[in-house]
């Protein structure tokens, strides 16, 4: 059900930036998804052609780059990547404390369109 | 024929709930009221916590509850039963409540003179750790017959949250239930996090759940 909300989010915010750009037909979004997100990319795109098929992005296609979990040291202050399906160790790699604290990785951000 | 153009949107979807959310928390916090978001999968025990919960601290604390349901009034009904301001969110399939609802539902409560409103989030363990409502704080519940591998199937509720109640512990002869590798793996995503292991049907544990949110409500009312 989660695919719902967060895809009428993508399509509300596209059409409203297709709209200031007078903008005739969104061709592709470029978007890029948080490694933390369990959306696929082959259902955010089914929903997306049935939320957008009356709308001036009917039809266009999602290229879903997938980003990077990050996490920051409390302590040292260091910002590494993580591997978040090993959880079992999440250290830092420069002090190796344990009080680290998610920066990104949950993020669904709308970087650009292509249109006509 | 015309050209394809690239235009830069450069836009996240979350950033409208989190302009809500950052304004909730200061309406909140300027009418000293504390509001916890407590999320977890369905019959793990929201309800009966919070009804806990009050009994606990129905002297001290004037409580209220935002009950949010996919289409059903079962859970706000309980609340209510015990003389409790309880207000219903109906989110119509959606599977968790954002900052714009919750703000709807404080409409509707009228939170001043409130100490502690809890919000009752859909039972889910997904995404309604993706979505700030603009509560002070995060609370999941994780019951025993769920298994101790719930932290490693759903990481980013557990890494999100500051508090984790462990419920249903009166079940614990019954199940494969590793809690301290369940904690270990809690605590490797979020070390800062407080853990209370409770059990509603039996009061375990449910003092000392109760007394350490009335101090958090004190400390954020001071």
């Amino acid at each position: 059900m989660h695919e719902l909300p967060v895809i009428e989010s993508i399509l509300k915010v596209s059409l409203s930036h297709g709209a200031k750009n007078n903008v005739q037909k969104i061709m592709a979004i470029h978007l890029q998804v948080g490694e933390l997100s369990d959306l696929e990319d082959e259902w955010m795109q089914r929903y997306f052609d049935h939320l957008s098929k009356d709308s001036i992005a009917a039809g266009a296609v999602l290229k879903i780059e997938r980003m990077p979990v990050v996490m920051n040291c409390e302590d040292c202050r260091e910002s590494f990547q993580v591997d978040i399906k090993n959880v079992k160790d999440i250290v830092c790699p420069l002090c190796q404390g344990k009080n680290n604290k998610l920066i990104s990785g949950r993020e669904y951000f709308i970087k650009s369109m292509e249109v006509l | 024929m015309d050209e394809v153009r690239l235009i830069e949107v450069k836009e996240g979807i979350l950033a409208d709930n989190k302009k809500t959310a950052e304004a909730l928390k200061q309406s909140l916090k300027s009418k000293k009221v504390f509001m916890v978001n407590l999320m977890a999968s369905p019959g793990s025990g929201k309800t009966s916590l919070i009804l806990k919960t009050i009994e606990a601290l129905r002297k001290d604390l004037t409580i209220g509850v935002i009950e949010a349901d996919l289409d059903s009034k079962v859970d706000s009904e309980k609340i209510a039963a015990q003389g409790i301001k309880a207000v219903q969110l109906k989110t119509g399939g959606f599977c968790h409540v954002d900052a714009t609802m919750v703000a709807k539902g404080l409409d509707a409560m009228n939170p001043d003179g409130f100490d502690l409103i809890f919000i009752e989030n859909v039972g889910n363990l997904v995404c309604p750790a993706e979505v700030d409502t603009g509560a002070a704080l995060d609370a999941v519940i994780l019951s025993v017959p769920e298994g101790d591998d719930k932290p490693l199937k759903y990481p980013v509720i557990f890494a999100a949250v500051d508090v984790l109640v462990v419920n249903k512990m009166d079940f614990m002869e019954l199940c494969d239930f590793n809690l301290e590798a369940m904690k270990e793996r809690v605590r490797a995503l979020n070390p800062g996090i407080a853990i209370f292991e409770v059990s509603s049907r039996t009061g375990q544990g449910v003092e000392e759940w109760s007394n350490w949110l009335k101090n958090k409500v004190r400390e954020y009312q001071a």
